[in-house]
C-alpha cells in the first residue's frame, strides 16, 4: 500500500499566514502536549505564539515553567530569534463574565452575574467550555498581539462538540423558546404564558410541571437580560465558524495508534472535511519502535521456545519474549495506522514515537517538537 | 443473589470512570461480564452516545431500550442499554406525568434539546436517574430484576459532578420535581449500594487524574470503589536484570551467546542484534522502575487495586473474556 505523505510540522510553523493551529482528538492521546511542543517549537523559529489550552496536566503547565495557568497569557519562554512564547488556560467562567462586564451596564451585569441560571450555565454546562474556548481564541485573534495560536479542543463528550456546542447554544439563545420565555420582557412585565395561545399554554404547563415555576422565572430574567447584552449569540457562533473555516487556520487531528483513538481521527477527520475546515494533517502520537525491527515477533517467540525447551540461556529468553512482545505491538499499531491510510490515503501523517517518561520541562517539550518536525 | 466472596458483595451500582485512553468502558464491559457470571443478571449502561459498548461487543448501535448482549462465563446474562438524554427525558415525562404529546410537542420547539444540553445538571439527572431505576426496579416476586447495574461513567475529570446531581440542580430547583427526583438518585449514588471505580495506566498523568478524582469524590461524600490498573505488561526479566539495565550499560555479550545458541543470528549480525535488544531491555528496565512508582503512589489512595493484562490483540469479545476472568480470580466480582 502507498505511504501517506508526511505531514511537514515545520512548513506549517514558519508559514506566516498559518495564525491559527486547532490540534484535536480524542481525550487522552497527549494533544495538550502536542500543543504546547508546537508552540516552544515555533516560538524558537522566531513566531510570537500563545498556546491556549483548555484543561491541561499540572505537570503539563510545570514543564512551561508556569505553575499554574490561568486566563490570562503568561510568557514562557522568549528564545534568541524574536520569538516568544505565551500559554494560557481557559477559565471558562471568568471569561464569560467578562464578556457580560463588557458589553452590559453595571446593574444589568450584576443581574445577570448574580442569576442561578447565569452562575450554573457559566460554570457547569458541558458547552460553555467549547463556546468560551472558541470565544477566546476570537478575541486573541481579534486583538491581533500574536501572530500564531494555538488551542488545544476541550476533552469533549463527542468529538466535534466544540464545532457544535456555539452553534447549539447560539439555536438556543436566539430559539423560539427563548423569544416565548422572554415576550414578558418585552410585553411590560405580563406572564408571557397568558399572552400566548392554547397550544403554548400547554406546553408553559408542561414546562412548569417539568422545571418547577421558580426554574422559568430564573430563566426569564436570565435570558432577556442577557438577550440584551448579547444581540445576537447566533451571529457570534457563525463568526467563530467562519474564522476557523479561514485560509490562516490549520487543524491537525492528534490521535494514538490504538483503535478508538484511530477511530475518533477518521471521525474527525470526515467531520472537518464536511464543514469545509481546512485540515493540515494527523499526527500520531506514542508510536512504539523497536531498535531490532530485522527480528520478527514469531522468529523471536520461536526462538525464546527453543532456548526455554533446552534449558539454556534464560536471560537471552526472556530478552526474547520481551522483544516478540514489542514487535506485536508495533505491528498492531501499524495495522491501525493502515487502516486509516487507507479510508483517508490524501491525510498527511506525522508519527511521534512513544517516550518512556511524561514530559517536564521545556527540554521534554522540545525533544517532542523535534520528533513531529522530524519524522 | 449476593456473592460475599468478593470485594464487593452489596454492591448493586458499579460505576467505572477513568481518564480517557485508560480503557474505561473496556473495563466497565468485562466488570459486567464477571458479575454477571455464575447465573447473574447484570446490566451495562453507557451514557455518552458514544456506542462504545456496541464497538466491543461487536455490535450494531445500541438502541434507548435494555437488550442482552452476551452470556457470561458459566451463565447468566449481561443486558445493555445506551441512554439518549432527550428519549430519557420523554420517558421520564411520560412516567411521571403522563405527558407523551405534550413531550412530542416539546421536542419540536427544541425544549428538549435545551432541557438536556443547556439546563445545567439536567441532563446528568436524566442519565444518573434512568440508572438508578434500573438498580431499584423490583420485578413482580419483589425481587431486583438486576443483580448488579455498571455505569460506564463520563471521564475522572467530570465524575463527581456527574455523580453530585442534587448539588448539580441545588441553585436551579430548589423545589418541584426536578429537585425531587435527583434526591432519589442521591439516594442510591451515596449509599453503600454504589462503588465508583476508577480505571487508569501506570502512566503519570493517568494516576494523578485518578487521585485527584478519589479526592474530589471523598470531598463531595461520594462512595470510591476500587482501582483498575489496565493495560499491565507482565515483567519477563528477572529483578537481577532490570537493576543492571536501569543502573546504565545491560551487558549484551550474553545475549550474543544466547542468539547463537538459539540460531537466530551469527558473527557480527549476532553482536549487531544483541546491542539493539539490549537497548530495548535498557527501555523496558527504565520503564518497568517509573511503573514502580506510580503502583506506589496509587497504593497511597488506600484503595483496592486490581491488575489488568495488556491484551496483546487488542480488544475482542475473547480479551473481554479474559478481562473478566482476570478480575474473578482477584476477588473483584
Amino acid at each position: 500500500m502507498k505511504k501517506p505523505a508526511t505531514l511537514d510540522i515545520d512548513a506549517i510553523l514558519d508559514d506566516q499566514g498559518t495564525r491559527i493551529i486547532v490540534c484535536c482528538g480524542a481525550g487522552g492521546v497527549g494533544k495538550t502536549t502536542t500543543a504546547a511542543a508546537l508552540g516552544l517549537r515555533a516560538a524558537e523559529r522566531g513566531r510570537c505564539v500563545v498556546v491556549l489550552t483548555v484543561d491541561p496536566a499540572r505537570r503539563l503547565a510545570q514543564s512551561m515553567g508556569l505553575t499554574e495557568l490561568d486566563n490570562t497569557p503568561r510568557l514562557v519562554s522568549s528564545p534568541e530569534g524574536g520569538g516568544q512564547l505565551f500559554a494560557m488556560m481557559l477559565d471558562m467562567k471568568r471569561t464569560f463574565d467578562e464578556i457580560i462586564e463588557a458589553h452590559a451596564d453595571p446593574e444589568r451585569a450584576r443581574q445577570i452575574l448574580s442569576n442561578p441560571f447565569y452562575q450554573s450555565l457559566s460554570s457547569s454546562f458541558s458547552g460553555t467550555q467549547e463556546y468560551m474556548a472558541m470565544e477566546k481564541l476570537g478575541q486573541l485573534r481579534r486583538s491581533d498581539e500574536w501572530d500564531l495560536i494555538i488551542v488545544d479542543t476541550p476533552p469533549s463528550r463527542n468529538a466535534l462538540d466544540f464545532l457544535d456546542a456555539p452553534e447549539r447554544l447560539g439555536r438556543f439563545l436566539d430559539g423560539r423558546f427563548i423569544r416565548l420565555l422572554t415576550a414578558p420582557a418585552k410585553a411590560g412585565g405580563r406572564s408571557a404564558f397568558r399572552l400566548l395561545n392554547a397550544g403554548f399554554g400547554l406546553m408553559a404547563g408542561a414546562m412548569t410541571k417539568l422545571l418547577g415555576a421558580q426554574v422559568i422565572k430564573d430563566l426569564q430574567t436570565f435570558v432577556s437580560a442577557l438577550d440584551a447584552v448579547f444581540g445576537g449569540f447566533r451571529q457570534r457562533a457563525e463568526m467563530t465558524y467562519q474564522l476557523l473555516q479561514a485560509p490562516g487556520t490549520a487543524f491537525l487531528v492528534v490521535a494514538a495508534p490504538e483503535r478508538d483513538a484511530m477511530r475518533e481521527a477518521s471521525y474527525f477527520v470526515e467531520r472537518l472535511a464536511e464543514e469545509r475546515m481546512p485540515l493540515a494533517g494527523l499526527v500520531v502520537n506514542r508510536v512504539h519502535v523497536s531498535p531490532a525491527p530485522a527480528l520478527s515477533a514469531a522468529r523471536s517467540a520461536a526462538a525464546a521456545e527453543d532456548l526455554e525447551s533446552r534449558g539454556e540461556h534464560e536471560l537471552t529468553a526472556a530478552v526474547l519474549r520481551l522483544h516478540a512482545g514489542r514487535m506485536q505491538l508495533t505491528a498492531r499499531e501499524s495495522r491501525e495506522q493502515e487502516h486509516f491510510a487507507s479510508a483517508h490515503p490524501t491525510v498527511p501523517v506525522v508519527q511521534v514515537r512513544a517516550m518512556s517518561e511524561d514530559v517536564h520541562d521545556l527540554t521534554g517539550l522540545r525533544q517532542i517538537g523535534d520528533l513531529l518536525a522530524t519524522a | 443473589m449476593d456473592s460475599p466472596d468478593t470485594d464487593w458483595a452489596g454492591v448493586r451500582l458499579h460505576v467505572v470512570t477513568g481518564k480517557g485512553g485508560t480503557g474505561k468502558t473496556t473495563v466497565a464491559a468485562a466488570l459486567a461480564l464477571a458479575l454477571a457470571s455464575g447465573g447473574r443478571k447484570v446490566l451495562l449502561v453507557e451514557v455518552e452516545g458514544r456506542q462504545g459498548i456496541a464497538q466491543i461487543f461487536d455490535l450494531p448501535p445500541l438502541p434507548y431500550e435494555e437488550r442482552k448482549i452476551a452470556v457470561a462465563p458459566s451463565g447468566g446474562d449481561v443486558f445493555a442499554l445506551s441512554i439518549d438524554p432527550e428519549a430519557a427525558m420523554l420517558e421520564y415525562m411520560e412516567m411521571f406525568y403522563g405527558m407523551r404529546s405534550a413531550g412530542r410537542a416539546l421536542t419540536k420547539m427544541g425544549i428538549v434539546d435545551f432541557a438536556t444540553t443547556v439546563a445545567p445538571g439536567f441532563r446528568d439527572v436524566l442519565v444518573t436517574g434512568k440508572t438508578t431505576e434500573a438498580v431499584r426496579r423490583r420485578g413482580r416476586n419483589g425481587r431486583r430484576i438486576y443483580d448488579a447495574v455498571v455505569l460506564d461513567a463520563p471521564p475522572t475529570g467530570r465524575i463527581a459532578r456527574f455523580l453530585n446531581v442534587t448539588q448539580e440542580v441545588a441553585g436551579l430547583a430548589k423545589v418541584g420535581p426536578i429537585k425531587n427526583h435527583s434526591e432519589l438518585v442521591n439516594n442510591v449514588v451515596k449509599s453503600p449500594e454504589t462503588a465508583v471505580h476508577f480505571v487508569t495506566l501506570l502512566e503519570e498523568m493517568p494516576v494523578q487524574e485518578t487521585l485527584d478524582g478519589i479526592a474530589e469524590l471523598r470531598a463531595a461524600g461520594l462512595p470510591a470503589g476500587g482501582i483498575f490498573v489496565n493495560m499491565v505488561r507482565e515483567s519477563l526479566l528477572p529483578q537481577a536484570a532490570l537493576d543492571t539495565a536501569v543502573k546504565g550499560r545491560f551487558d549484551a555479550g550474553e545475549l550474543v551467546l544466547g542468539l547463537k545458541a538459539a540460531g537466530v543470528a551469527d558473527g557480527a549480525e549476532a553482536t549487531a542484534m544483541a546491542e539493539a535488544l539490549a537497548e530495548e531491555v535498557v527501555e523496558h528496565a527504565h520503564r518497568t522502575e517509573l511503573e514502580k512508582a506510580e503502583r506506589a503512589s496509587l497504593a497511597e489512595a488506600g484503595l483496592k487495586s486490581y491488575e489488568l493484562p495488556l491484551l496483546a490483540d487488542g480488544v475482542d469479545l475473547a480479551g473481554l473474556y479474559e478481562l473478566a476472568e482476570s478480575m474473578r480470580t482477584q476477588g473483584a466480582a
